[in-house]
């Protein structure tokens, strides 16, 4: 492997891991600070994959179009349609057993898989790379590496920066630390905990949605595409450590580099490198790479 | 209150016995074989979920390891006996749950559940890029094999009667076992590792030798289902038959061996059900959708199962406001998962 096939590989690992870490903070942060495991997370990238699809043309005839367009309605359906989910099947889960929720999501799963074959069928589709970033940047004299993915990358990489700064800074973030740790302590004070959580998991599902979304034109957009991402994502959330947000970041880049390298060095056992990398770090680390604590 | 139940396990077991007997079709001989097998499986993940606490995400691996074990093992030159072809595919799931328990039983809760995932994908990524079990066509049983000179397991009825046979048999083990100092051991792991420990429990080897039987026990149901089908592919292994074991087990109800039984027959019915093209038409293909609103309505309404059922009407009848009241009644089942 000589160097830019190397750098290119990087750059691809990398916008794998930070298109990982969009799906899989929302999925920590509701596993750790509601204790919620929600199996159906996959699918809601799923779901933002689809609105890509099926948004461009209506959004195209109602205010003239274009992918950023489309991306932004996009993301306040998500938070719209988040925000009522976890009113109407989430919030009455958190009292329930951990299984209880694994059955529930489980339907859910489910039911987003068939409503999404009964709107818009079970084909293959492709989303069209936006024209401003069809382009390549050459590399050396014979490579050259697709804008869209560095667009990719860049647009995941200020969104993790935002999450970052919303987590540690803001008020909104405080809560939300102290919402995970105690409950009803965060109650007692008088801040409104069923609308907190109702916001983050909003935001969860908007992030993954995102993820989709981005994803789209790169990945195309197939039945069975929420099934592999939410394993690969528990992976992750396992591997960083339940809960914890860095922990998840780090994590989503190491499964990035891992499953990209792999699949160039390796590609007999390419499908193995992951679980093998999952089972040797909780080997070593039972509780995962950042306990949160 | 446990005589009912032993009854209504007796019942069960008499009704299947005498199915193919008063009007089973060829189809539905089929069907509840298949269906046996299943509950065999879901009897086996109980006494790691159910009764240890021990939640594992990796079941279908011992499942489809006993599957392969089966075909391989019984070869291409004439039929073999079920006699021993059948402890051999138990044994080769067991080693290789000794192998995934040894390692995995280090981490708990929720990183238990991912560390058996891990293993058993690695399992299923073996079987199918690797020539040894056929890549994803995966291969085909050259003979069935047999019992003595008259019982030929190609005749459909004879592997009905030798797999209710079977699951009645494991069902019967379990009872005993759970009954046993063994059992309640596991028990008592499920509810407070910390106090089993205090009271002079070393609890690693009790939660290894479940471990090992489970896979054993769900091998025997993968070597049956290899038997029965005649063929075995990568799919018997894949995380989605892990996940349907435990959607049996949770929707039959947990910390019963009977909910094991009553969730795999509910589940794969409920399947069969949403599937007939007779009933829903065009929209049978849909079947996902049906089940999934089931399922949905089942957690809302039935907190501890399908077992919990009678407790719940019998509420509702008496007019004391129904099940709500219950919602969390079992915590108990998933130990220190966070």
């Amino acid at each position: 492997m000589d160097l830019t096939t190397f750098l290119i590989q990087c750059l691809n690992a990398f916008q794998y891991g930070l298109l990982l870490f969009l799906v899989a903070s929302g999925l920590t942060l509701i596993f750790g600070i509601m204790g919620v495991i929600n199996l159906a997370h996959g699918s809601f990238y799923m779901i933002g994959a689809y609105l890509a699809y099926a948004l461009a043309p209506v959004v195209a005839s109602a205010i003239g179009g274009g992918f950023f367009a489309t991306l932004l309605v996009g993301v306040v359906l998500s938070v719209v349609f988040g925000y009522l989910l976890e009113w109407a099947f989430y919030s009455y889960l958190y009292e329930r057993d951990h299984l209880q929720q694994v059955l529930m999501t489980y339907g859910l799963i489910l039911v987003f898989e068939e409503l999404r074959s009964l709107l818009v069928g079970d084909n293959v589709y492709s989303v069209e790379i936006p024209q401003v970033l069809a382009g390549s940047i050459p590399l050396s004299e014979v490579m050259t590496y697709p804008t869209y993915r560095l667009f990719v990358s860049a647009i995941c990489l200020v969104l993790v920066g935002a999450m970052f700064w919303v987590f540690a800074r803001t008020r909104l973030g405080m809560m939300i630390r102290a919402g995970a740790s105690n409950r009803e302590m965060v109650q007692s004070l008088g801040i409104d905990i069923s609308f907190l959580y109702r916001v983050v998991f909003a935001a969860g599902f908007a992030l993954a949605a995102f993820a989709g979304m981005v994803a789209a034109p790169v990945s195309t957009v197939y039945p069975g595409m929420g099934g592999e991402v939410l394993i690969i994502c528990f992976v992750v959330v396992v591997i960083g450590g339940i809960g914890s947000i860095q922990g998840a970041l780090v994590a989503a880049l190491l499964i990035g580099f891992v499953d990209t390298f792999g699949k160039v060095l390796v590609p007999g056992a390419a499908g193995v490198m992951v679980y093998l990398a999952m089972a040797l770090i909780l080997l070593w680390k039972p509780d995962g790479l950042f306990k949160a604590g | 209150m446990d005589k009912s139940k032993g009854i209504f396990v007796a019942l069960v077991f008499m009704a299947l016995a005498l199915y193919p007997f008063v009007g089973g079709g060829g189809y539905g001989i089929d069907i509840v074989t298949k269906i046996m097998i299943y509950a065999i499986l879901a009897l086996s993940l109980e006494l790691l979920v159910g009764t240890t606490g021990l939640v594992c995400f990796g079941q279908a691996a011992f499942f489809g390891i006993g599957a392969y074990a089966a075909v391989l093992f019984s070869g291409e030159q004439g039929a073999a006996s079920i006699l021993w072809l059948l402890p051999a595919s138990m044994l080769a799931a067991a080693v290789y749950a000794l192998a995934v328990g040894a390692l995995s039983l280090r981490t708990r809760g929720v990183y238990f559940i991912m560390v058996t995932l891990a293993f058993a994908q690695m399992a299923y990524f073996v079987v199918h890029d690797t020539p040894l079990g056929g890549g994803t066509d995966g291969i085909y049983l050259y003979f069935r094999p047999t019992l003595g000179e008259k019982l030929k397991f190609d005749e459909p009825l004879v592997m009905y009667l030798f797999s209710l046979g079977t699951l009645v048999f494991v069902f019967g083990f379990l009872t005993v076992l759970l009954n046993s100092r063994f059992g309640r051991a596991l028990a008592g792991i499920r509810v407070n590792e910390q106090r089993m420990r205090g009271t002079g429990f070393t609890t690693y080897p009790y939660k290894l030798a479940a471990f090992v039987i489970s896979g054993g026990l769900a091998g025997l149901g993968g070597a049956l289902f290899a038997i029965k089908d005649g063929f075995v592919n990568p799919e018997l292994m894949s995380w989605h038959l892990s996940g349907a074991a435990l959607m049996m087990i949770i929707l039959g109800g947990l910390g019963h061996l009977r909910g094991a039984l009553i969730g795999a027959f509910a589940f794969l019915l409920l399947q069969e059900f949403f599937k007939a093209e007779a009933i829903f038409g065009e929209f049978a293909k849909h079947w996902h959708l049906g089940m999934g609103i089931v399922i949905i309505a089942a957690v809302a309404v039935l907190p501890r199962g399908l077992v919990g059922l009678p407790e719940v009407l019998r509420k509702r009848l008496a007019g004391s406001g129904g099940g709500e009241s219950r919602i969390g009644g079992l915590k108990s089942a998933q130990g220190g998962a966070k």
